[in-house]
């Protein structure tokens, strides 16, 4: 055997002892409910880009420290990119592919395009997620409340002024249509 | 007007809002391999050898590169083609593309780097300026001035500044340090390259300049450009840090002719930050004078700047160091000398307010403290010593439109200046700063006869308008100006017009977004190209009406004959009857830059704009003198971009760099241990977070360029200018400390606070803090 071929056998036992096992999470992504076989170490954020190709969700740092990769789970944001596939197990997840209806955008969205809120886009859907599930809880934000739900979202492009105020008017659309969406 | 000047929500927003809009990273193609580099982990070395056998052995690894594959150097000027795809004898800093591996998944890919046996001498890395400017045995690269590491020396000089300094009455001379920053642009790069079997390459990039991709691609690849097509997807952020062509682009282009399927790189955060291409760290020496009427006698200036390991467009940046502070105040005697240093360390390039915005700082903080030395109120100051409309510089800048003198007054109007500047208590000020940037560089990287931006329309009989661009959108708004460049000749609305500026195959040559040059250049080509249509239309209207082709006008999708409004025809007949017997409409426009334009000295054509914009930005500060904490309580700021053609984008590019300049003024700032990032995460590398931000007044001052498209110029790197000389001197108004170094962190103004401590009697805050200056002649 020559040196490469032992070297490859090698390989083949190293990869084999890596094959780690699977395990089978059901999830719910904006209503739509998933089964997805994933690995102990992947995380949500790849099975929504990878496996779901739900690819709005973006991955800006794979460390937490962006938000652009923020989705709502269960009900609270969460930044998708440190949490494990496993955690979704039974959860309801969604997205921002999730927002926009049949009849048009979600009125965050519709606020952040009026109000030049998305320049170059890429954190969009992380501000936005984070900015609906505010308005869900707490439908007539102050500016300091605003503020504070979005430290976690970083945008290079806006300096956040147009973000802050397409959030508030968001929130007044909202309220004045009273139907705040509690899915 | 019915498309330009209008408030337009971008035209791909919905996109982007729903998540549908398609980044590089987005694009998953038939057979793609996940390409990873092996980057150098020393600062300075020679690689002794390569052994990537065991990597090539492993299952799943489809190909493995080195340096070996190619020596051809590239990099963005023709002047410093320092760079390879992968380092071929030496590695030049901590991140130094060493190998590349394509392999099934990012698995197997990461195991095959550990796999890549390299044999490194380390060789003594040069890590400071000072080292750089040393003679030494090994330069970085073997292009340098005497010797050393200095890469760029530029000298200028005019008029006699000694001679001005000796007839002032007074003379500040002064050091600053400027820390890097980055740009931090949200998307990481990604490119994904695929050589297919017809020999044809194709690569998609999150780059801001598809063009010198495209020419790089085509010298490394030792391809023709015709047989490599580039498509640009939609770009996270880029600010200049996507401005150079890179060795991941190539990379993924290597590794692809070896596989003949497309492969992918996209970088971790930490690739990011520590392949940089940020502001460079300058040192700067500026010494500015000014006679007893507080008119300013001269500028002397001396920059050093830290480049890192490539020269990307550093030649550009040296010059800009000195060329760019010749306005907006009046200087008739200049001079400069700028030294650009190869370090081992991440390279640095061009970020927004591209070689600006560092001797800007150390000009606008000068110009305070002699408005202080001749007693004069900063704004006064400045006025006094403006640049008027329709002049020239010494060194022979054209100055056309110029707003300077009205941002000025309605800063300081709406700051409420008159009120609070010097009067504020003790902890609170008011500062002001100008700016001063191109728009759009006048001469091209490349001397070639083609124009700097092409556009072509196609109207075909189903009414809608394409452009074919190359003008790169990342974010700032470029289709959205396009399509109203477009929209506003022919009368029609935005709705019809599509704008297409991704792929080279389609698009005429534009040379990309950098240097502010978009909206004056490629805006300019959209409105001549749509010019020629409108021609078409009316021809086509004349004919079906019997009226004469002078008096029609397009406007709300009509073709009206303006004499006698009641004679129209619509834009669809029109369009039918123009496309009758030949088929769709087509047109092309293009801008190039008319010479003879500048000086005949070298360097004549660094600055060089066909136009020129303007700032005034005032900045109220809290100071706390225990922590050292400053907070940024508002900003009002004036720019003046000739015309507004789409006020969402400018007032969002004058509110972004406010937010940028903040954080170079206040928390930005790499912290080297060795050659080696401490901070390479948005973590520890903080930009200014939201709770952080200001207010800002946005004041749009339209001074309507007389050669700007509909009288536009640029709006989105000049208003970063101002922001932190701003600060810097509402901080002096609020606690009487000059700060010289950025970033402005508690740490440094607590050191300040120690040396220059409240003076004794706070109850008369403003006239101690007078008192406390002293005017006297410095000299040195």
């Amino acid at each position: 055997m020559s040196d490469a071929q032992a070297k490859a056998t090698d390989l083949y036992a190293i990869r084999r002892a890596r094959a780690v096992p699977r395990a089978s999470i059901e999830m719910t992504v904006n209503g739509a409910r998933h089964l997805v076989s994933v690995r102990p170490y992947d995380v949500l954020l790849d099975v929504l880009r990878e496996r779901l190709n739900l690819t709005g969700t973006r991955r800006g740092c794979d460390m937490g420290t962006c938000g652009c990769c923020t989705v709502l789970m269960d009900g609270r944001p969460v930044l998708s990119c440190l949490t494990l596939a496993l955690e979704a197990d039974g959860a309801a997840v969604r997205t921002v592919e999730g927002l926009a209806t049949g009849e048009g955008l979600h009125p965050v969205q519709d606020a952040f395009v009026r109000h030049g809120a998305s320049q170059c886009g890429f954190c969009t859907p992380g501000f936005i997620m984070t900015a609906v599930d505010l308005l869900e809880k707490s439908p007539d934000p102050g500016d300091d409340a605003i503020r504070a739900a979005i430290a976690g979202n970083m945008c290079r492009c806006t300096g956040y002024v147009t973000i802050i105020e397409a959030i508030k008017d968001a929130a007044a659309v909202l309220r004045t249509r009273g139907s705040m969406v509690r899915r | 007007m019915s498309a330009v000047g209008k408030p337009t929500p971008l035209i791909d927003a919905r996109a982007k809002v729903t998540g549908q809009g398609v980044y590089t990273d987005d694009i998953k193609l038939p057979g793609m391999l996940t390409g990873k580099i092996l980057r150098s982990p020393l600062p300075y070395a020679r690689i002794v050898s390569i052994d990537k056998s065991r990597a090539e052995a492993m299952p799943g690894v489809r190909a493995v590169v080195t340096g070996r594959e190619t020596e051809v150097r590239f990099g963005v000027l023709p002047v410093s083609r320092d760079e390879t795809a992968m380092a071929v004898d030496r590695v030049r800093y901590i991140g130094d593309c060493v190998a590349g591996v394509a392999a099934d998944d990012e698995e197997i890919a990461l195991d095959a780097l550990k796999r890549i046996d390299v044999t490194y001498e380390p060789l003594p890395p040069i890590l400071t300026i000072d080292e750089a400017l040393k003679p030494t045995d090994l330069p970085i690269h073997d292009k340098t001035v005497g010797g050393t590491n200095v890469q760029k020396a530029v000298d200028q000089n005019f008029g006699d500044v000694e001679d001005a300094f000796d007839q002032s009455a007074f003379v500040e001379r002064h050091q600053f340090q400027f820390a890097p920053v980055t740009h931090a642009f949200t998307e990481p790069h990604c490119v994904i390259a695929h050589f297919d079997h017809d020999g044809r390459l194709t690569v998609w990039s999150a780059t801001q300049v598809p063009h010198y991709l495209h020419r790089a691609l085509s010298e490394v690849m030792q391809m023709d450009m015709h047989r490599i097509r580039v498509i640009r997807p939609m770009v996270g952020g880029a600010f200049g840090g996507k401005s150079d062509p890179f060795p991941h682009e190539m990379i993924a282009a290597l590794l692809s002719r070896h596989t003949k399927r497309p492969v992918k790189i996209l970088f971790d955060r930490e690739e990011v930050f520590i392949t940089n291409h940020g502001r460079h760290p300058t040192r700067t020496s500026m010494a500015m004078g000014v006679s007893k009427e507080g008119l300013i006698t001269g500028l002397d200036l001396k920059a050093l700047i830290d480049g890192g390991a490539w020269g990307s467009f550093g030649v550009v940046t040296t010059y800009y160091n000195g060329v760019l502070c010749m306005g907006p105040y009046r200087i008739n005697n200049f001079r400069y000398s700028g030294k650009r240093v190869y370090t081992n360390k991440s390279p640095s390039g061009a970020m927004r307010g591209h070689g600006a915005v560092n001797s800007r700082f150390a000009m606008e903080v000068l110009a305070d403290m002699l408005a202080a030395d001749v007693g004069m109120d900063p704004i006064d100051f400045r006025l006094k010593n403006l640049l008027p409309p329709m002049t020239k510089t010494v060194n022979e800048f054209r100055i056309t439109s110029n707003g300077t003198r009205e941002c000025l007054e309605r800063v300081r109007e709406a700051s409420g200046w008159k009120e609070q500047h010097g009067r504020l208590p003790y902890g609170e000020g008011l500062g002001v700063a100008c700016g001063f940037y191109i728009s759009g560089s006048a001469l091209p990287i490349h001397w070639t006869k083609t124009p700097q931006s092409t556009v072509h329309l196609k109207i075909d009989s189903d009414g809608g308008i394409t452009v074919h661009s190359l003008a790169a959108e990342i974010g700032q708004g470029s289709d959205t100006m396009l399509a109203q460049c477009v929209a506003e000749p022919l009368g029609v609305r935005l709705d019809r017009i599509r704008v297409l500026t991704s792929d080279s195959d389609t698009a005429p040559i534009d040379l990309g977004s950098y240097s502010s040059r978009v909206t004056f250049m490629a805006g300019n080509a959209a409105r001549l190209a749509a010019e020629q249509i409108r021609t078409d239309l009316i021809a086509a209207a004349s004919a079906l009406t019997g009226y004469q082709t002078e008096g029609f006008v397009l406007q709300n999708e009509k073709v009206i004959y303006a004499p006698d409004p009641t004679v129209s025809v619509t834009f669809m007949d029109a369009l039918q009857e123009a496309i009758k017997g030949k088929g769709a409409l087509i047109a092309r426009g293009c801008y190039a830059s008319a010479p003879p334009m500048g000086g005949k000295f070298k360097g004549a054509a660094a600055g060089l704009s066909p136009s020129y914009t303007f700032q005034a930005y005032a900045a109220r500060v809290s100071v706390d003198p225990e922590t050292g904490f400053v907070r940024v309580r508002k900003v009002w700021a004036a720019h003046d971009c000739g015309r507004a053609l789409n006020p969402i984008a400018v007032v969002g590019q004058i509110q972004g760099c406010v937010h940028m300049g903040l954080g170079q003024a206040l928390t930005e700032d790499f912290r080297y241990h060795r050659g080696s990032i401490l901070n390479a995460n948005l973590l520890d590398y903080r930009t200014l977070p939201p709770d952080q931000m200001p207010d800002v007044e946005v004041i749009v001052v339209e001074s309507q360029d007389p050669e700007g498209p509909f009288g536009a110029k640029e709006a989105g790197e000049g208003p970063i200018l101002p922001v932190a000389p701003a600060v810097a001197n509402a901080i002096y108004d609020a606690v009487g400390i000059r700060m010289k170094e950025l970033p402005m962190s508690p740490d440094r103004i607590l050191s300040e606070l120690q040396r220059h401590p409240r003076p004794q009697q706070p109850s008369a805050p403003a006239a101690t803090k007078k008192g406390s200056r002293t005017p006297a002649k410095v000299r040195s």
